[in-house]
């Protein structure tokens, strides 16, 4: 609640907000630090530089000397305006050097994070814990389509946001799963590239609890707008309290899909994981943005047999812009799904695919390879 | 120095050999003249495209939601307002003014290689015909950025990339082959006495620009290349489950990139070189400086392209290398500034459109200059990449930068191109309005960046909300206002008050020798330069008819 009203106020504030925040760890603060520097360096310059030139404009028109006179060149003063600026430059440099050293320092930490971008949303494992989940967008359709106000978190929000202690050093070993994205938290002043096939490396310690929020910063393709970053510094006890509850609801995860489950229930729980997942492609409607994101209404796949349609959900389809789920969601979410797809928009197959197929299929898949 | 101009007494010779009637007189033309009118035609035909493409990337801003476009045409626009810009408006607009001026400039009859010419612009329709016609193909045109970072430039990709590599091949030809024609013409056209020091800096800037083409265009012609084998060949240099690495992409097109960015500026220093002079009525400040700055900055910019990386995860030892190459280029940049500034000190000045534009370009280029320092310091730029604030520094080098170079050029120019003076009231007007409406548009970029808006995106939060409007309307009435160039320029054609062959009282250099407008043919006979005074420094000394 009372978090609640401090955001508010900040988003008051922030609506003509005209500069960089100081963040909120010592890496964002001494960032900051230059940044303001190297600012007042330029302003002081272009203040001498402009100030002389707007002198000359108002002293030096026609209307005043009718004369002008005939100098062209100056050793000495050529020489002084080119190493004056290269001493400047230098004395930029250090603090420059000494900030990047700092962010480089790759000792050891206390909590590492997998972040894995896709399209779009994230990704986070916690290494050597068994917990890892997605983020996804919570922005309701309504509010980006203008049918409903825009919420103060509008594009910012998340379902689960990445939960990291304060006072410890966490480490992220950044990656992606399909095309390059860039994971960004302005207060932490941690950016760095999610590339598929490689793994980069950034780090955070944040000294107080709080609730941060930044966005994909690499042209990640259509819903590059709309796969915000938000992380959730909570206290250590707070926070191991967390992750005890994040490991018990795995446990529970591993036991749904032994579980008996009728059409219903899987169409319901399938409609949930459309949404956060499929939805933004192939649209509510399922029918999609053909010829880029084709239709599932009616199409062959939706209404063909089960296996092939799992078959796509599971492996995606290379080359094209559909992914491969069977890694990103649970056994049973992806019977969820194919569940629901084909029984939805007119799709009225009436069979469904349970979490115990799914991973029967899976088996099948590890033992070919 | 009469026989300079030798054109006068043989109207006859003229009539003989002059344009071609109808269509065909464009088509077939080998003629500086008409090629050099071409290009800026097509160059200002596209920049009203890609402003178009503006207009909607900008109207889409105007609030937060989604409201005109949906995300993956937007993505489109971002992409082909960018391609256009760079390679169809601020390109082929150099290489125009070039055409015009170069030969006029150092007393050459014509370019060295006339017939590739008339190809290297003939090209270029083809080239963005192309292009453009990608959005209307099925799955759209190019939705990757103008950067087309790999894979989604490749795997990801519509299937229309296909063409927009092919495009990007005809127009990268059409550069290597204008750049080789003005290498052939400034080397050995001059006229007898004309030495490279006594060349007007636009030829020397545009020397060196052509050398920047020549080296850099290939190495995008490679890198479009390796995209096409990726997509339809089974390759993976850009994909890492075949051994390649998507990063690679970004290493080879910013080698392409960052000198591509000076390609598009150091030929406007060189016209603003001349114009600021000549509204000054006083030499140019630090010829010779002028000249090695230029080579300075075209040298350092095949050193830095890693800073447009700096959040790829590069090592410690080539973050600090691209960040100190990066804050050098201040140096060369610094000493061209203040030799404008020096220029205008204590000169007699007016301020005529070149002038206006020339003066807007000094101090708007320099602001950009300022945000590209402060982008140049690594750990800084963590927070600034990606963001509005790139943005705002781009386009502040781009517009008062290259486009107002571009306009000040045509304003000084027009009366030898047209033989008639345009309108300087209206032209003043377009000066303001383009100002006044280009720093609304692009100065509270820079905030939104700051607050942490990142860059190519359709839709934001709230808290960026007003300087975006801000922005959106700044947008509007600088697009508006190019309408405005264009009546002026039409109107300057259509007649108004003729120009003599030296319009500008306090202009220096040989294209003022020649009537206004400059004859079919000019120099046919050479002029002799060598009694013009190397310190008079290439503004062409005391020769004025």
């Amino acid at each position: 609640m009372g978090l609640g009203l401090l955001a508010t106020v900040a988003q008051a504030r922030a609506a003509w907000d005209v500069n960089m925040r100081s963040g909120a760890t010592d890496v964002s603060r001494s960032v900051f630090d230059l940044h303001m520097t190297i600012f007042w360096i330029c302003v002081v310059i272009g203040v001498l530089v402009f100030g002389v030139m707007i002198w000359s404009m108002i002293a030096h028109r026609r209307s005043r000397r009718q004369q002008a006179a005939n100098f062209h060149e100056n050793t000495r003063v050529e020489v002084l305006w080119t190493v004056i600026p290269l001493l400047i430059l230098i004395g930029m440099a250090v603090p420059a050097t000494r900030t990047l050293l700092h962010i480089y320092d790759a000792s050891e930490s206390d909590v590492d994070i997998q972040i894995t971008g896709y399209q779009w949303k994230w990704h986070y494992k916690y290494l050597g814990e068994d917990v890892e989940f997605f983020s996804n967008l919570t922005t309701p359709r309504e509010q980006i389509n203008n049918q409903a106000p825009k919420g103060e978190h509008y594009l910012l929000e998340v379902d689960q946001p990445l939960v990291i202690p304060a006072g410890a050093k966490v480490r992220f070993l950044i990656t992606a799963a399909d095309v390059i994205h860039s994971w960004w938290v302005p207060e932490l002043a941690v950016k760095k590239d999610a590339i598929p096939g490689f793994v980069n490396e950034s780090w955070t310690r944040v000294e107080q609890p709080g609730l941060f929020r930044g966005q994909c910063t690499e042209l990640c393709g259509k819903d590059h707008g709309f796969m915000p970053v938000v992380v959730e510094v909570k206290s250590q006890e707070d926070y191991a309290a967390w992750l005890g509850e994040k490991k018990a609801e795995a446990a529970k995860l591993a036991e749904l899909t032994s579980k008996e489950w009728t059409l219903e229930e899987l169409v319901a729980r399938g409609e949930k994981v459309y949404q956060a997942n499929c939805a933004s492609c192939h649209q509510p409607t399922g029918e999609g943005l053909p010829p880029m994101f084709p239709a599932l209404k009616g199409s062959a796949i939706a209404t063909g047999e089960p296996e092939g349609h799992l078959n796509i959900v599971f492996n995606g389809k290379p080359g094209t812009a559909m992914a491969a789920f069977g890694k990103q969601l649970s056994e049973v979410d992806i019977a969820a799904v194919v569940t629901y797809e084909r029984n939805s928009w007119g799709n009225d197959k009436g069979d469904m695919v349970t979490p115990k197929d799914v991973l029967d299929f899976k088996q099948a898949e590890e033992a070919t390879q | 120095m009469s026989a300079v101009i030798d054109d006068h007494g043989h109207a006859a010779h003229d009539h003989h050999h002059g344009p071609a009637k109808g269509l065909s007189r464009w088509l077939l033309t080998t003629n500086h003249k008409d090629i050099g009118s071409m290009y800026l035609w097509f160059s200002f035909c596209a920049f009203l495209l890609g402003g178009s493409m503006a207009m909607v990337i900008r109207a889409e801003l105007f609030q937060p939601g989604l409201q005109i476009v949906q995300p993956e045409f937007f993505n489109q626009m971002t992409t082909m307002h960018g391609l256009i810009m760079v390679f169809g408006a601020v390109m082929p607009a150099f290489v125009g003014l070039a055409n015009w001026m170069i030969p006029l400039m150092i007393g050459a009859p014509d370019m060295a290689l006339p017939r590739m010419n008339n190809f290297s612009f003939w090209l270029l329709p083809a080239a963005f015909g192309l292009l453009v016609r990608t959005l209307f193909m099925e799955g759209g045109g190019p939705n990757f950025g103008w950067t087309f970072y790999a894979p989604l430039s490749t795997t990801y990709a519509p299937e229309s990339v296909t063409f927009f590599i092919f495009a990007i091949h005809l127009m990268g030809i059409s550069s290597i082959m204008g750049a080789i024609n003005v290498v052939a013409t400034v080397l050995n056209l001059r006229a007898p006495g004309m030495t490279l020091m006594k060349m007007p800096l636009f030829v020397w800037t545009w020397l060196i620009t052509a050398f920047l083409l020549i080296a850099v265009m290939p190495v995008l012609a490679g890198v479009v290349t390796m995209m096409l084998m990726d997509i339809h060949f089974g390759t993976s240099f850009f994909s890492a489950a075949g051994g390649g690495d998507p990063v690679l992409f970004q290493h080879v097109f910013w080698f392409f990139g960052h000198p591509e960015v000076y390609i598009m500026i150091l030929p406007a220093f060189g016209a603003v070189s001349s114009i600021i002079p000549a509204f000054s009525r006083k030499p140019l400040f630090g010829y010779t400086s002028m000249v090695y700055a230029t080579g300075a900055i075209a040298f350092l910019s095949f050193i830095v392209w890693a800073h447009h990386m700096f959040t790829v995860g590069i090592p410690l030892t080539g973050e600090l290398f691209f960040m100190y190459a990066t804050m050098l280029i201040a140096v060369p940049t610094g000493v061209k500034v203040f030799n404008w500034v020096s220029t205008m000190w204590r000169g007699s000045l007016t301020f005529e459109a070149p002038m206006l534009f020339a003066v807007a370009f000094v101090i708007l280029f320099s602001i950009g200059g300022f945000s590209g320092l402060m982008l140049a310091i690594a750990p800084a730029d963590f927070q600034y990449h990606d963001t509005y604030f790139v943005v705002a520094h781009f386009h502040y080098v781009l517009v008062p930068g290259a486009i107002f170079g571009i306009f000040a050029s045509a304003y000084y120019w027009l009366p030898k191109w047209t033989g008639h003076m345009y309108d300087e009231t209206l032209a003043k007007l377009h000066f303001w309005m383009s100002f006044i409406g280009m720093n609304l548009a692009f100065f509270p970029m820079h905030f939104v960046g700051l607050a942490g808006m990142p860059r190519r995106i359709p839709d934001y939060n709230m808290m960026f909300a007003n300087f975006n409007m801000v922005s959106s309307v700044g947008a509007f009435m600088f697009g508006a206002t190019q309408l405005l160039f264009l009546f002026i320029v039409i109107k300057c054609i259509r007649g108004g008050v003729p120009a003599p062959a030296k319009p500008w009282d306090g202009a220096e250099g040989l294209e003022w020798s020649v009537p206004s407008p400059a004859p079919y043919h000019t120099f046919q006979t050479p002029p002799d330069m060598s009694d013009v005074h190397e310190h008079r420094k290439g503004t062409g000394g005391e020769l004025t008819p």
